[in-house]
């Protein structure tokens, strides 16, 4: 017991917070993304429809590894794109913070683009040729009748996607590193530690861990199964 | 105010083609499910695209297939009332209804607000569409239809969600509203009541086309081709051979018919509505009647229905229904020997 106190008391939270911030960066950009690439699927004719679908919902499919290999043939420094932007914008992807960002947010993508299709595909088509009929933009049918709509389904995507992201280790590690303040998430960090040895400061890191997955678990069942109470019992 | 639709479409197996043309305010049309009236008016609304033809509304040509001419459904100002009435189910009422008005604020409020008073639902300008009955649902969809003052009006199959009571009142209701309405309004239903209550004019379809297109009331007494008079709720539709200018013969019903009118050469078809038979007791049989051969009886709560044997192995049954104020007449004298059919309400018809 004493021992956990003093693990809690010398504790680096960094990883914590460099989890959190990249769980939400990566969110954000996904969230959007994905409702924008749902949207253009379903708008696609049947045959783009089937290679786009394969395409964005590849990196949820292919071990993460492999993902990270593909953004480091991508962003490496001594490659096209990686030298473009490091001479003209001075953006380093490698080793960087942005690479846990662009590692997280790949990998997580494909949750939010395959959940916000779903929802919007129950959404009623009436609806929107009813929009349309009463003079309102496509735009504004999006946003007001589709997004609101299929709320709890984009909501509950919108969760998995922030604790996919929170939680990505593969391609994190081969893109961005684990550089302890820097990229050093809470999935690098139990996994270097366990490598030292370190048991009890794993497990520390590994209950706050479930600590979040609660709440994650939590969050979404009061979004999207607010009425569980009235769901009859099998 | 003109309409002026002339639609070509292609969806698998099934082609569509139906023309239209009419400056009456209310038209109604009428065919059996699957036979393309919504694809019609998805078309004329802009939510479908047609392969080929013309659509003219109030001289402005909204789609043209020959000079590629393609208006947006926002543009077309034309209200579309669903069968599942689409209200938008996040929005309150008062939002439902100013969704595609577009001016200030305050005139805004003022429209909806005016639009709740016009329609019934003062004081549920708040809730939300799953907390409406109905009939309250159909009006919300109505109101906000109206509120953005569109030229055409069409309505799909509006009432075949509603069970029978609040159907009635409904339409009534429906009739009521739309009375104030200064422009075109299409009816598409498969319920030959809600036409013959709303129409004056009426197009009928099947499979894709347009069969007749005509005064209702005129359709109704005369509707001169086979799906026309089964649409119009006429139950006895059998093939007959012309013999000459003035006899036909029923081979399913084992029948002559000489007429006094001329029979003109692509008759094909009689019809003959379940009431218009008329009963005779006598021992020898009269002219142009069939013989009474009672196969089951539905007995219903304002008529009976005989459904009677026919000449022929597999034919349709012979329907026949009396009302419940002859009842007493046949408690007396027992069944008929014979049914006449009267020429004048003999529907002589093309297929």
């Amino acid at each position: 017991m004493e021992e956990i106190m003093e693990i809690l008391q010398n504790l680096n939270w960094s990883p914590l917070f460099i989890s959190l911030k990249t769980g939400v960066v990566a969110t954000i950009i996904s969230f959007f993304l994905g409702i924008f690439a749902a949207r253009k699927v379903l708008k696609a004719g049947p045959r783009l429809k089937a290679v786009a679908d394969g395409i964005l919902t590849l990196p949820m499919v292919l071990p993460p590894t492999v993902m990270g290999f593909f953004l480091l043939l991508l962003f490496s420094r001594r490659r096209p794109l990686g030298i473009f932007l490091y001479d003209n914008f001075n953006i380093k992807i490698v080793q960087s913070w942005t690479g846990c960002i662009i590692a997280a947010t790949v990998i997580a993508f494909p949750l939010m683009y395959r959940n916000a299709r779903a929802a919007f595909e129950q959404v009623d088509v009436n609806l929107i040729y009813a929009g349309r009929t009463l003079g309102m933009s496509d735009t504004a049918i999006f946003w007001k009748v589709t997004v609101p709509t299929a709320g709890p389904g984009v909501v509950s995507g919108t969760i998995l996607t922030f604790a996919r992201a929170l939680g990505e280790y593969g391609a994190t590690s081969m893109l961005a590193g684990n550089i302890p303040g820097k990229t050093s998430t809470i999935s690098q960090k139990i996994a270097m530690v366990i490598q030292d040895g370190d048991y009890a400061t794993a497990g520390v890191w590994v209950v706050i861990v479930m600590l979040i997955a609660f709440v994650i678990i939590f969050l979404m069942n009061l979004v999207t199964g607010g009425n569980m109470k009235n769901i009859k019992q099998w | 105010m003109a309409i002026k639709a002339d639609i070509k479409k292609k969806l698998g197996d099934f082609s569509l083609h139906v023309k239209l043309e009419s400056d009456c305010r209310r038209i109604g049309i009428l065919g059996a499910s699957g036979c393309g009236k919504s694809m019609t008016l998805k078309c004329i609304a802009g939510s479908e695209k047609p392969d080929e033809g013309q659509i003219v509304i109030d001289g402005r040509t909204m789609y043209d297939s020959a000079t590629k001419c393609n208006w947006k459904p926002q543009k077309r100002n034309v209200g579309y009332l669903f069968q599942n009435y689409a209200l938008f189910p996040t929005m309150s009422v008062k939002a439902n209804i100013a969704a595609g008005l577009k001016c200030g604020k305050e005139e805004k409020a003022e429209k909806v607000e005016r639009m709740l008073h016009r329609f019934q639902l003062d004081g549920l300008g708040e809730r939300l569409p799953g907390e409406l009955s109905g009939g309250q649902q159909q009006r919300v969809a109505l109101a906000r239809i109206m509120v953005y003052e569109p030229d055409v009006i069409m309505l799909d199959e509006p009432f075949s969600a509603l069970d029978a009571f609040l159907k009635e009142r409904l339409q009534q209701e429906m009739q009521e509203l739309l009375a104030e309405y200064e422009g075109n309004v299409i009816l598409v239903s498969h319920s030959r009541d809600e036409i013959y209550q709303l129409c004056e004019e009426l197009l009928i379809m099947d499979q894709g086309k347009d069969i007749c297109y005509g005064k209702t009331k005129e359709i109704f007494a005369n509707p001169e081709h086979k799906e026309a008079a089964r649409l119009t709720g006429c139950k006895n539709l059998v093939p007959v051979m012309r013999l000459d200018a003035h006899t036909l013969e029923i081979p399913q019903w084992g029948t002559m018919l000489s007429l006094e009118h001329e029979i003109s050469e692509d008759i094909s078809y009689i019809g003959l509505r379940a009431h218009d038979f008329v009963p005779c007791w006598e021992e020898e049989r009269p002219v142009n009647s069939i013989a009474v051969q009672v196969n089951s009886i539905a007995r219903l709560q304002f008529e009976h229905k005989y459904f009677l044997a026919t000449q022929q192995e597999g034919a349709e049954e012979i329907c026949w229904f009396v009302q419940r104020n002859e009842w007493p007449l046949y408690e007396e004298k027992g069944l008929p020997r014979w049914l006449i059919i009267p020429e004048e309400k003999l529907l002589l018809l093309k297929e």
